[in-house]
C-alpha cells in the first residue's frame, strides 16, 4: 500500500543534507510552507541554496531560516517584499549570495528541470545586464538568451488537500510556484491543510498528481494572516 | 507679469483614467504594481476587459469588502483581490508562459525612463544601492504584444524621462509602444516619439522644452 503521509516533522525532513538546493513554494507568504521551513530549521542542515520568489517577511518563515545563517545563497526574483529586514542585513554584510532571476525565467527553469529539458532560449532579459555571461542567439531576427534548468534536491510546497498517494489540490492564488517546484526536485515534501481518503479528490481537480510528491505532512494551521 | 503655465498636469488618477479609455473590450491585460493597477478602477464593468495577475490569477476583480476577504487570493502587489465570474487560477510556470508566449494584448508598467527606440528602464536605478529585484518586469516587458508605460513626464528635479537612450539599466530592448505621462500621450514609432494628445493649453514647444528626445506631432 502506498502511503506518503508521514506522522512527524522529523520524518518529513529525514535525509536532508548540508549543501542541498531547496525549492520553497509561495508568493510572499501565500502558499509558503512555513511549517516545513520550521522543520528544516529544526533539522539543522546548513550551507543551503534556497530558491524562492521572495526573501522572507519580518522574522518568520523564510526570514527565520535566513536568520540561522545556514543559507549560503538565495535564487530569487524579488528580494524586496515588505519588511525584508533579515535578508537586507545579510546581503549588506556579504553573508548571503543573491542570484536575481526574472520571475518567469525562474518558473520556466524549474518547469524545464521537471520536464527533462536541460536549457532553453528566452527573450526575457536579452540585452539587459541580467544576460551578462549568457549565450545569446538570434531566431527570426530577435535576440534570445540561453537559460539552464533549475533543479532542487528538495522541494518544500504548501497545498490545500492531499490523499495518501500524494495527489494535491491548491487554494486560489496559493497555487503559485508550488506545482512547478513539486516537479523539479528529487525529494518533494508537501504540507497540507486537509488529508482526505484516497478517491475523495475529484481527479479533474488534482493539480499535482502524486507521482511528484514523496512525503505529505498534515498542518491544519487555518488562514494566513499576512500577505 | 505672471509666467504661470496655461496648462495643468494630470494627476495620477487622471492619467490612469486617460489610459483606461484606450483599452478595448475583450483585451487581456496585465497591470504592473503601483500606479498601473489604478487603471482597473476606470474600466467600466460593462466593458469586459480581463486582468491578469502574474501570480496565477486570470480575471482579477477589485479589492474585496473587509468581511469578504479570501486570504489565499492576492495580486502581484500582495494586496487582497477578488476573482471575477469567469476567472481562473493557474500555477506560476503557466502564468508566465501566458506572458512570455505573447498571449496578453497589453501590459501597463511604470518606468524611470523610456527611450525613443522603445527601450525601457524600470527596475533599477543604480548598481549597488540595495539588492537587485526584478520580479516579473523583464518577462512582461519582453513578452507582451503592446507595452504601454504610465509615468510622470519628468523626474521630481525636472529631468526628462523620455530620453534618446536610457541611462538606467534596461528592463527590455525596444518594447515600449506608447507612453502616458502627466502631460501627454506619446507613441513610440520607427521615427521616434510621436505626440498623440496633450493636456489642454500645452503647446508642442512647451512639451519639447521638458523632453530630452525629439518629439514629432501625429498627422491629423
Amino acid at each position: 500500500m502506498i502511503n506518503k503521509i508521514v506522522q512527524s516533522m522529523a520524518d518529513a525532513m529525514a535525509g536532508i543534507k548540508d549543501g542541498s538546493v531547496i525549492l520553497v513554494g509561495g508568493f510572499g507568504s501565500i502558499g509558503q510552507p512555513n511549517a516545513l521551513i520550521a522543520g528544516l530549521i529544526e533539522r539543522g542542515a546548513k550551507d543551503l541554496t534556497i530558491v524562492a520568489n521572495n526573501s522572507g517577511i519580518g522574522h518568520v518563515g523564510l526570514a527565520a531560516l535566513l536568520e540561522t545563517r545556514r543559507v549560503r545563497k538565495i535564487v530569487c526574483s524579488f528580494p524586496r517584499t515588505a519588511d525584508p529586514v533579515v535578508f537586507e542585513e545579510l546581503w549588506r554584510e556579504g553573508a548571503i549570495e543573491l542570484e536575481c532571476v526574472p520571475q518567469g525565467t525562474m518558473a520556466e527553469r524549474m518547469r524545464a528541470a521537471g520536464a527533462g529539458i536541460p536549457a532553453f532560449y528566452t527573450a526575457t532579459a536579452a540585452g539587459t545586464k541580467l544576460a551578462e555571461g549568457k549565450e545569446e542567439r538570434e531566431f527570426n531576427g530577435r535576440a534570445y538568451i540561453l537559460e539552464e534548468a533549475l533543479r532542487g534536491d528538495v522541494a518544500l510546497v504548501e497545498a490545500w488537500e492531499a490523499d495518501r498517494w500524494g495527489n494535491l489540490t491548491y487554494k486560489s492564488s496559493a497555487r503559485n510556484f508550488n506545482p512547478v517546484m513539486a516537479t523539479a526536485a528529487d525529494l518533494t515534501i508537501a504540507q497540507v491543510q486537509h488529508i482526505v481518503e484516497l478517491g475523495a479528490l475529484d481527479p479533474e481537480m488534482i493539480a499535482t498528481p502524486g507521482i511528484y510528491v514523496d512525503r505529505v505532512v498534515h498542518v491544519p494551521y487555518g488562514e494566513p494572516t499576512v500577505t | 507679469m505672471s509666467v504661470q503655465a496655461a496648462y495643468k498636469p494630470m494627476t495620477r488618477r487622471e492619467m490612469a483614467a486617460r489610459l483606461a479609455d484606450d483599452i478595448p473590450e475583450g483585451w487581456y491585460v496585465n497591470l504592473g504594481i503601483g500606479a498601473p493597477l489604478q487603471v482597473a478602477d476606470y474600466v467600466p464593468e460593462e466593458r469586459e476587459v480581463v486582468f491578469q495577475s502574474e501570480n496565477g490569477v486570470l480575471g482579477m476583480g477589485p479589492a474585496p469588502a473587509p468581511d469578504k476577504i479570501n486570504r489565499w487570493l492576492i495580486n502581484a502587489g500582495k494586496q487582497y483581490i477578488t476573482l471575477r465570474t469567469g476567472g481562473s487560477y493557474m500555477h506560476h510556470a503557466d502564468s508566465f508562459a501566458l506572458i512570455r508566449g505573447g498571449h496578453l494584448d497589453l501590459c501597463v508598467l511604470g518606468a524611470f525612463q523610456v527611450a525613443e527606440n522603445g527601450d525601457l528602464a524600470n527596475w533599477s536605478t543604480s548598481d549597488n544601492e540595495s539588492a537587485p529585484a526584478v520580479g516579473g518586469a523583464m518577462d512582461l516587458a519582453s513578452g507582451t504584444r503592446n507595452l504601454w508605460v504610465i509615468m510622470d513626464h519628468t523626474t521630481k528635479t525636472g529631468e526628462s524621462r523620455l530620453v534618446r537612450r536610457c541611462t538606467y539599466p534596461l528592463t527590455a530592448v525596444g518594447c515600449a509602444k506608447r507612453v502616458y505621462t502627466n502631460l501627454a500621450v506619446i507613441d513610440v514609432t520607427d521615427e521616434g516619439f510621436v505626440v498623440r494628445d496633450m493636456v489642454r493649453g500645452l503647446t508642442l514647444k512647451e512639451l519639447q522644452d521638458v523632453t530630452d528626445a525629439p518629439l514629432h506631432m501625429a498627422k491629423q
